[in-house]
């Protein structure tokens, strides 16, 4: 009797869950050929509702960041713009950070919550996926502030219409330990062909874009190969950015998505050369370790990171607040001297500590900024425009990654 | 007693050995709760009470141990009720589905945490729909809780038999009386062992938290993890863990009392 | 009232049904669920679950060689985190069982039991920074001429043998004591040394206790990924792999495939099991 009951509950449960298919994940994108190049024809993203005019501060309002993107103080009592955000607005932010590009989507997906800080390859798979809606910018007052060249950009908006407000741009650096990497590198070779005199005390990101970074160097010592953008990669390339990465695994003691973890590891002596960000090298250094970050000769890839607003946001009138206050220039001059980025808004350049940060990160130059290569989501359709082959997506580089860390 | 001489001998030096062996990292979180250096350099440049001082004080890590408190109240209580059902029916009847019960309620815990993790993240959100709460961490911890009591209910009713509660009946009392005045009393350590070891399972619990929690949600353990490898938080978290630790000290001791030293019902799934 | 006297069947129905609508209804239904969506499949771009029907997260389980190789080396690892949990056991819960004094008895079970309230991540935590370079294991090694192992599989072995320890001292400890003492002196009668005893005795006889222990240690190494994350350097185990295909790859079905390996794994073990009684110590 119990036998057969369990059996009719499980075909009951089976049926429910085809009933309820109605509730929860239906995109508007289900046919994945047509969510292809951003910009290309042919992309239309789900029908997801803008904010026309904002109402009063729900009082609440919960972040989705980049570490160091919303400093509240918690990491170090000096850096804290979340504190007067919400003495501002009376919106009590709850940050939570994550680690890579694939958490990030992952997280908005539970639609908990409001705002996000997404980079290139997080930003259009959100907006196919109908998990953020479109930013009325006219609602933000510091829109107009931002510089152009971030505007409009295919990673953060279709058919012209902004899906977030940007917030700051950088690169992917190396850094290694000046007492005991020495002579000082030069090349992303420390990392790869020149690996191995670090034996066990390289790092690398954990994440399938890193195999970007592999193509990357591969565009610049392989040409032959005909890497031209390091996002668009077909079988061969993919199969000889694979065989480079796990010739490099030999020597990597271990792959980070949590940033204070790497910072630990490079202060124990665990780590001594490897793919890092700013702010990373920055609290090592502040807690004594002898660093050094730098963008090595091949150049780099790197993010521009736009803040986007949640189609479930449950406090969309504080995420706009938000949206708002971190593009103002006092909060861009903080996250950017904090983060070691390239703010968004240029009127925070007067406003820096450092009076040639901005210079130094080339925060006004648009054709410095269109040399890095920015995460991108890869897509069958070759971002470099080759229309003969069929290039990798995402979930090639996704299966490829796990088969290089073994 | 009743062991030769050498075999003691050997025996208690082995397990003198494997006590430090479990100990010494509990020493070294101890060690560097006290410890100067932010990133517990090896060894310790020096020593310092600012941690405790600032663990005392820590918002962050009372709520999550409040937290915690309540999920494994909750999910214990819970648990209680429907392991001690479990054990009543499955005591005297051999009926058909005996053995299917017993693994459905073994499974739980036996199958990776991370499984059961899943199972309900994608039955809760995908399926039912409902959103994460402190509810749905409730439910999680009971499922994979049940199996403690079962098994020291279980093991209290093989040890008594039945006779007192046929007497009972006999006298001309109902089974409700019965189960009441009777069978209750004579359950109560047993309960109090396995929910003791169900608090304590609840406590720690971190993987299935993680998928059943919401992003407000922070019991201990989730703290624990957010915090772990922050320079300004991680010393807290030494301080927290070895205070659990000392503390912890008290909840078996009584649990050891209750269940009148006796090894298996005391052990109940661990 | 006396229906229920009457009628031992549907008092056992009554008293069965909460926990069976729980067990059976809520969880069991979930697992299906799980399975369900292995069956499904995932769209790459915007992570959106498509339920179509296809057997591929299965297919690429099967084929791509690297999931075999995760695979084998997770149970690899549990086999050997097993054994060394069982060697490092037996000893003392012998000598708690036997050899102990009711008060030293009462001091061991609370000595073994105290560490597993310190939370799992703190204990992982403390061997990393054993672990690392010019820790505590580099410290006691060097004048022997060694060195740490570093972040590997043999830091995740020995982190996850130390983490499960008591839950295999617990189980053998309640098995020994169960044992008659006077078979170590029917032995000892019969001329048989300590060491015959305890390996033709003993031994046998315990051997369910140690069943039930294993069933801990191999399914919580099966799906481990924390610890995996805090000492493993470059490894990845087989909890790993659902973990990230599940969160940062956003790839549920698949993770619900790769699921399933362990839930096949434990099933078998559990069966295969059964007969010598241990699911009865657990």
């Amino acid at each position: 009797m119990r036998r057969t009951t369990k059996v009719l509950t499980a075909l009951a449960g089976a049926v429910l869950l085809l009933g309820l298919a109605s509730c929860g994940t239906d995109s508007g994108g289900d046919d994945d050929k047509a969510s292809g190049t951003p910009g290309a024809e042919g992309f239309t993203p789900p029908d997801v509702p803008m904010a026309d005019s904002l109402g009063d501060p729900e009082g609440q309002v919960s972040i989705l960041a980049w570490p160091g993107y919303a400093e509240d103080g918690t990491t170090d009592a000096a850096y804290d713009w979340v504190t007067p955000f919400e003495e501002q607005t009376g919106c009590q932010a709850d940050v939570k950070y994550f680690g890579t590009s694939d958490e990030a989507v992952q997280l908005m997906k539970t639609g908990e919550y409001d705002v996000v800080s997404a980079s290139g390859d997080a930003t259009l798979r959100l907006i196919a996926g109908g998990d953020v809606a479109p930013v009325n910018t006219d609602l933000l007052k510091n829109y107009a502030d931002i510089e152009d060249f971030l505007k409009g950009q295919p990673f953060n908006s279709v058919d012209d219409q902004m899906y977030g407000v940007p917030h700051g741009w950088g690169a992917n650096l190396l850094m290694y330990n000046t007492e005991k990497v020495s002579p000082a590198p030069t090349s992303w070779s420390a990392v790869f062909d020149d690996a191995s005199q670090y034996a066990g005390k390289v790092t690398a990101y954990d994440s399938p874009i890193y195999i970007a970074d592999a193509a990357l160097y591969l565009m610049n010592t392989q040409p032959d190969l005909g890497i031209k953008d390091p996002y668009a990669l077909d079988e061969d390339q993919l199969a000889a950015a694979v065989d480079l990465l796990k010739k490099q695994k030999d020597n990597v003691s271990e792959y980070w998505s949590d940033y204070l973890k790497t910072e630990q590891s490079f202060l124990s002596g665990d780590t001594e050369i490897g793919t890092t960000w700013q702010v990373i090298a920055s609290l090592a250094a502040s807690e004594g370790a002898p660093v050094e970050a730098f963008l090595p000769e091949e150049g780099s890839t790197g993010w521009s990171d736009t803040w986007m607003i949640s189609a479930e946001a449950k406090h969309p009138n504080c995420g706009y607040a938000w949206m708002d206050y971190i593009t103002s220039p006092e909060a861009q001059a903080a996250v950017a001297e904090y983060f070691g980025e390239a703010p968004a808004n240029t009127k925070a350049c007067d406003l820096t500590s450092d009076k040639t940060f901005c210079d130094t990160y080339h925060a006004q130059d648009a054709d410095y900024a269109a040399q890095i290569h920015y995460w991108t989501t890869p897509i069958e359709q070759c971002l470099d425009g080759r229309t003969d082959v069929k290039c990798t997506d995402y979930g090639d580089w996704t299966t490829a990654w796990t088969e290089i860390k073994g | 007693m009743r062991l030769p001489g050498g075999l003691r001998v050997s025996l208690s030096v082995v397990t003198a050995l494997v006590l430090v062996v479990i100990y010494v990292p509990l020493l070294l979180v101890l060690l560097n709760s006290f410890n100067t250096s932010r990133t517990f350099a090896w060894p310790p440049p020096d020593l310092t009470t600012h941690w405790w001082q600032q663990a005392w004080h820590s918002e962050g890590a009372r709520d999550a141990l409040w937290t915690s408190v309540k999920v494994a109240c909750a999910a214990t209580l819970v648990a209680l009720v429907l392991g001690t059902l479990a054990a009543m029916a499955l005591r005297r009847t051999r009926f058909f589905g005996r053995n299917v019960v017993s693994l459905l309620i073994i499974l739980p815990i036996a199958l990776p945490g991370i499984v059961t993790g899943i199972a309900f993240q994608n039955g809760f959100r995908t399926i039912l729909g409902i959103q994460l709460s402190i509810w749905t961490i409730v439910i999680a911890h009971a499922t994979f809780c049940i199996v403690t009591v079962f098994n020291n209910v279980q093991a209290r009713f093989q040890r008594l038999g039945g006779n007192f509660e046929q007497a009972s009946m006999d006298l001309g009392a109902g089974p409700f009386t019965t189960f009441r005045l009777i069978t209750l009393p004579m359950l109560r350590s047993a309960l109090l062992a396995g929910g003791l070891l169900s608090f304590g399972l609840s406590f720690d619990e971190i993987v299935v938290t993680t998928f059943t929690a919401s992003a407000q949600d922070r019991t201990l353990p989730i703290w624990i993890f957010q915090n772990l490898f922050r320079p300004n938080q991680a010393p807290i978290v030494n301080c927290v863990a070895a205070a659990l630790v000392l503390f912890s000290a008290i909840p078996i001791y009584l649990a050891q009392r209750l269940s009148g030293n006796n090894a298996e019902a005391m052990t109940g799934a661990r | 009232m006396s229906l229920l006297s009457r009628r031992p069947g549907l008092r056992v129905g009554l008293l069965l049904t909460p926990p069976m609508l729980w067990l059976g209804v809520a969880y069991l239904g979930a697992l299906a669920a799980l399975l369900i969506t292995a069956l499904w499949s995932q769209n790459d771009f915007t992570g959106n679950i498509e339920r179509a029907w296809t057997l591929d997260n299965f297919r690429d389980l099967f084929q791509i060689p690297v999931y075999r190789t995760i695979a084998f080396r997770t149970i690899g690892i549990a086999v050997l985190v097993t054994l060394i949990d069982a060697l490092l056991a037996f000893p003392i819960a012998l000598f708690m069982a036997k050899v102990a004094s009711p008060r030293w008895q009462r001091v061991l079970v609370i000595a073994v039991l105290m560490p597993l309230w310190a939370s799992y991540l703190v204990k992982a935590y403390a061997w990393r920074g054993m672990l690392s370079t010019g820790g505590l294991v580099d410290s006691i090694a060097s004048p022997f001429g060694l060195g740490t192992p570093g972040y590997g599989l043999v830091a995740t072995t020995l982190t996850l043998a130390y983490l499960w320890l008591p839950y295999m001292i617990l189980p053998i400890y309640a098995g020994l004591e169960r044992l008659p003492d006077s078979l170590f002196e029917a032995s000892a009668d019969l001329g048989g040394t300590s060491a015959t005893t305890l390996r033709r005795v003993v031994l046998p006889m315990v051997f369910p206790a140690f069943v039930a222990g294993s069933i801990f240690t191999f399914s919580l190494t099966m799906g481990d990924y924390i610890a995996v994350k805090i000492v493993g350097g470059t490894s990845q185990l087989l909890g790993n792999v659902v973990y990230d295909n599940q969160g940062a790859a956003n790839n549920l079905p698949f993770a619900c495939a790769v699921a399933t390996v362990p839930i096949v794994v434990m099933l078998a073990y559990l069966a295969a099991v059964r007969r010598t009684g241990a699911l009865d110590q657990l």
